[in-house]
């Protein structure tokens, strides 16, 4: 087969646009999700039914849709209204998209920290919100940081469909490189390449997260 | 009677209590004079745990009232946070905060509830320590604590709030034989603090040379109550009897 590798080197630069571009994407929208999911993970498990209703809409919904069809309406629909723009249409839409699989995996965690524990702490005179916010949640979050790990590498390739409201991530340089120079094969590889490095940076970030928060010292 | 009279630290009025169809609280009342150690025995399923996890509202009542110290506990405008800091409680599973050392799992609470500065709480938490014999365990994680140790910890995390009353709840339950002589030692000094103290516990030594008063329980209700002495030589009831050679003949 004939392979052209120059054109990779070529447009070295316009790659590291693009991998600019995914990395901010992702990053905002986890900005966005680790709140929001947190938040609605902690409505799932509240008394309060109202409460528990709004997060179960939420992560349903948010849950049901395809990203494609979330990220178009958001940016046709929402977007002209509060004249978002593809970009903050963009973090808007990945990270209201993937709140709603944080908010599973904090109710998750949360429902695996034994009911002692939130027992002890409301004996001691704390406060629902303080036994959540010193006692359950951090074991919760160091528990479900596997899960939540592979939930943000979701986050990372799912970016890819944000060239779709015209975002010129890493994808989209792909893309409209292929178009013009017709070495679909070196790119498509090398972007594949680099979405790796992204992804395998972050999870061993959070590997050593895990380490370093780990309760069995 | 004056159910705010000074000298009565808890009072338990005609308690009931349902789980379902399950009456696991029949119309108990018992009043726990100030400065006292009540022991609760009785076999499993009498609803000792239950009646002692009412007096701080970790457990709802159907009826009845339960006063602690002058507050009735199950009102509706009751500030139960406030009152709970005045009651420690130590229970069969330590339930130690696996995150945090043992000197934060004891300074937690006096910080974040009771507004200490951090140095104050740490200093008394740390002679806490020292006093059930832990001194040099401060810096480690519960995990890396024998059971016997972990609930003398956990000890220690009720006594930082200075409480008033204490509840301990079948504390050496889940505890290796070889374990529970340190935990008792632990509980013992305690009680000749003058600090009042209510006991779950199926150890029967134990329980006729620390207690004040045995209340024994059976079926929801209490059968008995007794000073130590005179329940154990003469148990009044045919159950509390057959409950006495079973426990005493282990």
């Amino acid at each position: 087969m004939d392979m052209n590798w120059a054109v990779i080197y070529q447009n070295l630069p316009l790659f590291m646009g693009g991998v600019r571009m995914t990395l901010t994407i992702s990053f905002m929208a986890l900005l966005v999700s680790i709140p929001i999911g947190t938040v609605a993970g902690l409505m799932r498990v509240a008394r309060s039914r109202p409460l528990r209703a709004v997060a179960a809409v939420y992560v349903e919904f948010f849950r049901g849709v395809p990203l494609l069809v979330l990220l178009i309406w958001i940016f046709f629909v929402l977007g002209r209204f509060m004249r978002l723009g593809p970009y903050w249409s963009a973090i808007t839409g990945l990270g209201i998209f993937s709140g709603a699989f944080v908010a599973e995996i904090v109710r998750a965690g949360i429902q695996s920290v034994p009911r002692g524990q939130s027992e002890a702490a409301r004996a001691s005179g704390m406060t629902y919100f303080q036994m959540m916010r010193y006692v359950v949640l951090p074991q919760a979050l160091r528990k479900v940081l596997p899960p939540m790990a592979s939930q943000f590498i979701i986050l990372i390739k799912d970016s890819s469909l944000v060239s779709v409201i015209s975002i010129v991530d890493l994808s989209m340089v792909a893309k409209n490189l292929v178009a013009t120079t017709f070495r679909s094969i070196e790119i498509w590889t090398f972007t594949a390449l680099l979405y790796f490095c992204i992804t395998y940076g972050l999870s061993q970030v959070i590997a050593l997260c895990e380490r370093k928060f780990r309760m069995d010292h | 009677m004056d159910t705010n009279s000074g000298d009565v630290m808890v009072s338990i009025r005609g308690v009931s209590k349902h789980f379902g169809h399950l009456e696991v609280l029949r119309n108990v009342s018992v009043d726990v004079p100030r400065s006292t150690v009540f022991g609760f025995i009785g076999p499993s399923g009498a609803g000792k745990s239950t009646l002692v996890r009412t007096v701080n509202a970790l457990e709802d009542i159907d009826s009845g009232e339960i006063w602690v110290d002058g507050v009735s506990v199950h009102a509706p405008g009751t500030n139960l946070n406030r009152l709970r800091t005045e009651i420690g409680l130590v229970s069969q599973s330590f339930n130690l905060y696996p995150h945090l050392k043992v000197l934060d799992n004891i300074t937690l609470a006096p910080i974040k509830v009771k507004g200490r500065p951090k140095a104050e709480a740490e200093e008394r938490a740390r002679a806490l320590l020292a006093s059930l014999g832990l001194g040099d365990k401060a810096e480690v994680y519960p995990t890396r604590l024998s059971g016997g140790q972990q609930q003398r910890v956990a000890i220690a995390r009720a006594l930082a709030m200075e409480p008033r009353l204490m509840i301990f709840d079948e504390p050496t339950s889940a505890l290796d034989p070889e374990l529970i002589k340190e935990v008792l030692d632990a509980i013992r000094g305690l009680a000749q603090t003058g600090i009042t103290m209510l006991l779950v516990t199926h150890e029967m030594h134990f329980a006729r040379e620390i207690c004040d008063r045995i209340v024994f329980m059976a079926g929801g209700e209490i059968l008995e109550s007794a000073p130590p002495e005179e329940f154990f030589a003469h148990p009044r009831t045919q159950r509390a009897r057959e409950f006495l050679s079973a426990m005493l003949d282990r």
